[in-house]
């Protein structure tokens, strides 16, 4: 980046407002509006830090209060109870509700279906639950827990301005919390998993561990919140504490400020709260209660991506982006696995150039079987064409290898080492990438951030900036679509979305590359173009395993062709032979009625 | 901590299985939308309240008795549903924003209630109140039993319905894949309609048996969301008969922890169980 002058602009900024906010308290100000300050502050940490999981990843938590409140009572036990230092327990209040959240997660992320719902229907009732322990031990008892004997540091001469400055400083770690990791390799994997949680794992984004984390730091943050809030109003309830309000505020908040963007919760909150604090004057809390709820309604019907989308764009037309095209970097070329080498005397096998070696794989639905036991070789740099009749188990078969389903029996070898028990994103980072018959980008997600984002996770393991938009790059101009690098994949037409999958499992790196259905629904002049493209990516030293229903371009192709029939393998050779097979011709053709 | 003696675990079996019903009976409701229409209803429960508060307030202010609150009731929460759906419809709300709504409705009419009837408890007294049946030593509420009886028929009757004629069979195409369904003549829409009207009116039918059964408190609410959601989910989404089951079973749970540990703790009830059937991970999950 060339924006250093830009850049130290940015910064001087920031110093300067930041000096500006410290410097608030000092000014004597009545005490009316330090309050209104802290509230704000107060409300901009819980917005942020509940959009970190649930905006960023779409994985919409009702338990916000939970984790507040949890930070609520962590203090209240701690200073009031045990006598810890108020201030030593905001760290201690955050770690508990980071640990609570965590936990929720590892029970309820592991699911496969209805994971979003549940989810929020599980954390919802954390909530309750929560407060029904709360209530009834001694934490609270059920008669509240008084704070005021608990000494508050002073700063600038008044408790007021330490609650002020605590709330500043929580408020300035969730959103600076929320900027980074929206910038990170965490942040772009949480944008995949919302858009599309199965292909995010496939393309080795590790789901589970990341839902967990951006949950844990979303509960860490509300969990320091409720701490300082515990002693700002000085006496807790389970009432207050675990109340409706506390999940919804955030929710509207984030929502009408733009769930997926960094600042939207924090101009969400600042906009909902002023116009809450305007209209305070007027009916009682449960009114008001409603009209937010109304509120809610209104901005999920009508604004469902929020304000924030049309403040960027607003911003940018008045200071327009300069946004350079990465120079493309060539990668390097494919290095053998390291495997192959260690493994050069104990596995023989790996040695005759074989590189996925599955053997009697069985899958079934239901009653349906839909692989009964195959048992399929891929040579090292080979293409091998799967073929045979809708049905007959060619998809199931690239869902096993790629890890998307659990396989019933049997073993996958990939460069000596079983892979069937791996988890998708794992065998994705080892180095096996496919593309869907359907493509499935990441709609929120541009062209360049989706072929970016295989390279980051994918076998490449690309780290520094250069490296990943840089081969980002290189694989869009091998794709041919380097011209729609910065529009979402929305707007493309089906062919350039075909090769946008394909420039995504490139950028992977694979060494083992299953194409389903690629060159399905495209015309001759594009598939001739498709064609070109795989032998190519052979001569990149990639095996490719692919599916296709087209005769022309399986014979063309294809080194060795496979023919599965009914989940059974029923012929392997070159493609002469097999269309030459008696069995594959009964399966294609029927059975010859004697004449 | 005593051991309940042998005649107080019976007869919290029987009251469990009748509490657990009337769970079942809200649970239908939601089931039925959540399996077949893709929509998580939260704002179910607040109608459910809703339904109890007016069938208190008919009958101890207007003098109406429940059974005529009750026909009054459920039409008016048929249309209700009817036009929550084609909100649903007309801004093509999916399954996650589906919640975000329906719980800011419940939120909505939990201050209504609380607006117009305060957040003193309420209790609706009638004859048949006090009533029992008593069988060998234990004692049968009439009015559970009843509520119990119509969970049963209500349940059995829309499973019947589902299984068995034209629409229902249509209904669970369409929960299956609407396209194609609707590619072989379905008129997908007026039975969305159809359906969230009946789900809404159950939400009715079972808010009159809270108010003749139990007290009323505008948070009551949210105590029902964390139990009947997983009486829903225990009882497989889109299943009535599931639903009944699954509420009668967590019913006989809570009731079984009230008499052996404490009253207090019987919300961790379904939460625990709930928690314990994700961890196993039944295949219907």
């Amino acid at each position: 980046m060339d924006l250093t002058g830009n850049r130290f602009a940015n910064y001087a900024g920031l110093a300067v407002l930041g000096a500006a906010l410290i410097a608030v308290p000092a000014l004597d100000l009545p005490a009316f509006y330090i309050a209104f300050f802290y509230v704000l502050f107060h409300w901009i940490s819980l917005a942020t830090s509940w959009a970190i999981l649930s905006g960023f990843a779409g994985y919409w938590s009702f338990g916000h209060a939970a984790f507040f409140g949890t930070g609520v009572y962590t203090t209240a036990t701690f200073a009031a109870k045990l006598g810890v230092p108020f201030l030593l327990t905001i760290p201690i209040a955050a770690l508990f509700a980071a640990a609570l959240g965590a936990g929720v997660g590892f029970v309820v992320f592991r699911l496969q279906r209805l994971r979003g719902e549940l989810f929020a229907l599980i954390t919802i009732s954390v909530t309750f639950v929560l407060a029904t322990i709360v209530s009834n031990t001694p934490i609270d008892g059920g008669l509240g827990v008084y704070l005021i004997a608990v000494k508050v540091p002073e700063v600038f001469g008044s408790p007021t301005s330490t609650f002020y400055l605590l709330g500043l400083l929580l408020a300035a770690i969730s959103v600076w919390t929320a900027w980074k990791i929206s910038r990170s390799k965490l942040g772009l994997g949480l944008f995949a998993i919302h858009d599309d949680e199965d292909v995010a794992e496939a393309k080795g984004v590790p789901t589970f561990r990341y839902k967990i984390l951006a949950f844990a730091i979303s509960s860490g943050i509300a969990g320091a919140v409720g701490s300082v809030y515990a002693l700002y109003v000085s006496y807790v309830t389970v009432g207050d504490t675990f109340d409706v309000t506390v999940i919804m505020y955030p929710v509207v908040m984030t929502i009408f400020g733009g769930a997926r963007h960094w600042l939207g919760p924090a101009f969400g909150a600042v906009v909902v709260e002023t116009a809450l604090y305007t209209a305070a004057s007027g009916p009682d809390a449960s009114i008001g209660r409603a009209v937010v709820a109304l509120v809610l309604i209104l901005v999920v019907l009508l604004l469902p991506s929020g304000v924030m989308p049309s403040i960027v764009r607003l911003w940018q037309s008045v200071f327009p982006l300069r946004r350079e095209t990465p120079r493309a970097v060539a990668p390097p070329a494919m290095v053998p696995a390291k495997a192959q080498a260690a493994g050069s005397a104990a596995a023989p096998a790996a040695l005759n150039g074989t590189v996925l070696a599955c053997t009697d794989v069985r899958k079934s639905f239901g009653g349906v079987q839909a692989l009964r036991g195959v048992s399929l070789d891929v040579k090292r740099g080979e293409i091998l064409g799967l073929v045979g009749p809708n049905g007959s188990g060619k998809s199931t078969l690239i869902n096993m290898i790629t890890g998307h389903y659990p396989l019933d029996q049997g073993t996958i070898v990939f460069d000596g080492a079983p892979i069937q028990h791996l988890s998708a994103h794992r065998i994705a980072e080892l180095g096996i990438a496919r593309s869907y018959q359907i493509p499935r980008p990441f709609n929120r997600l541009t062209v360049r951030a989706n072929v970016a984002l295989a390279g980051m996770f994918g076998a490449g393991d690309l780290h520094n900036d250069t490296e990943i938009y840089g081969q980002a790059q290189h694989w869009m101009e091998f794709a041919g679509i380097a011209g729609r690098a910065n529009d979402f994949p929305p707007q493309l037409n089906l062919h350039e979305r075909k090769f946008l999958e394909l420039a995504r499992a490139l950028a992977a790196r694979p060494r083992v590359l299953c194409l389903d259905e690629v060159l399905s629904g495209l015309n001759h002049t594009e598939i001739d173009a498709a064609l070109h493209l795989i032998r190519n990516i052979r001569e990149g030293g990639t095996s490719i395993v692919f599916v296709e229903h087209l005769m022309r371009a399986v014979v063309e192709l294809s080194d060795r062709v496979a023919v599965l029939n009914e989940g059974e393998l029923i012929a392997v050779g070159t493609p002469q032979e097999t269309m030459r097979d008696p069995h594959v011709v009964r399966v294609y053709l029927g059975e010859p009625h004697a004449a | 901590m005593a051991l309940p003696g042998l005649a107080l675990v019976e007869q919290s079996l029987i009251t469990g299985f009748l509490a657990g019903s009337l769970y079942g009976l809200l649970a239908l409701g939601l089931s039925l939308s959540w399996g077949l229409l893709k929509l998580v209803n939260i704002g179910h429960f607040a109608m459910a309240l809703l339904s109890a508060y007016l069938t208190w307030y008919f009958g101890t202010e207007l003098g109406i008795p429940a059974w005529w609150a009750g026909a009054i009731i459920v039409p008016v929460f048929f249309v209700y549903g009817i036009a929550l759906h084609w909100v649903f419809v007309r801004f093509r709300v999916s399954e996650m924003s589906s919640m975000l709504i329906t719980f800011a409705l419940a939120i909505i009419v939990e201050s209504l209630i609380q607006t117009i009837w305060t957040a003193d408890f309420r209790r609706y007294t009638t004859e048949l109140a006090n009533q029992s049946f008593l069988i060998g030593g234990l004692y049968i509420p009439k009015l559970n039993l009843l509520a119990c009886a119509v969970a049963a028929l209500l349940a059995i009757g829309t499973w019947a319905w589902l299984r068995y004629t034209y629409v229902g069979k249509a209904l669970r195409a369409c929960a299956e894949d609407t396209p194609i369904a609707s590619a072989f003549g379905i008129n997908h829409k007026t039975l969305t309609y159809l359906l969230s009207g009946i789900c809404a009116a159950y939400a009715g039918i079972a808010g009159v048996f809270i108010a003749l059964i139990g007290t009323l408190a505008p948070n009551e609410i949210w105590t029902w969301i964390g139990v009947v959601f997983a009486v829903v989910i225990i009882g497989r989404l889109g299943n009535p008969i599931g639903a009944l089951l699954g509420g009668i079973l967590i019913g006989v749970c809570e009731a079984l922890t009230q008499s052996a540990v404490n009253p207090a703790w019987a919300p961790l009830v379904s939460f625990s169980v709930l928690i314990l059937l994700l961890l196993v991970k039944p295949k219907w999950i």
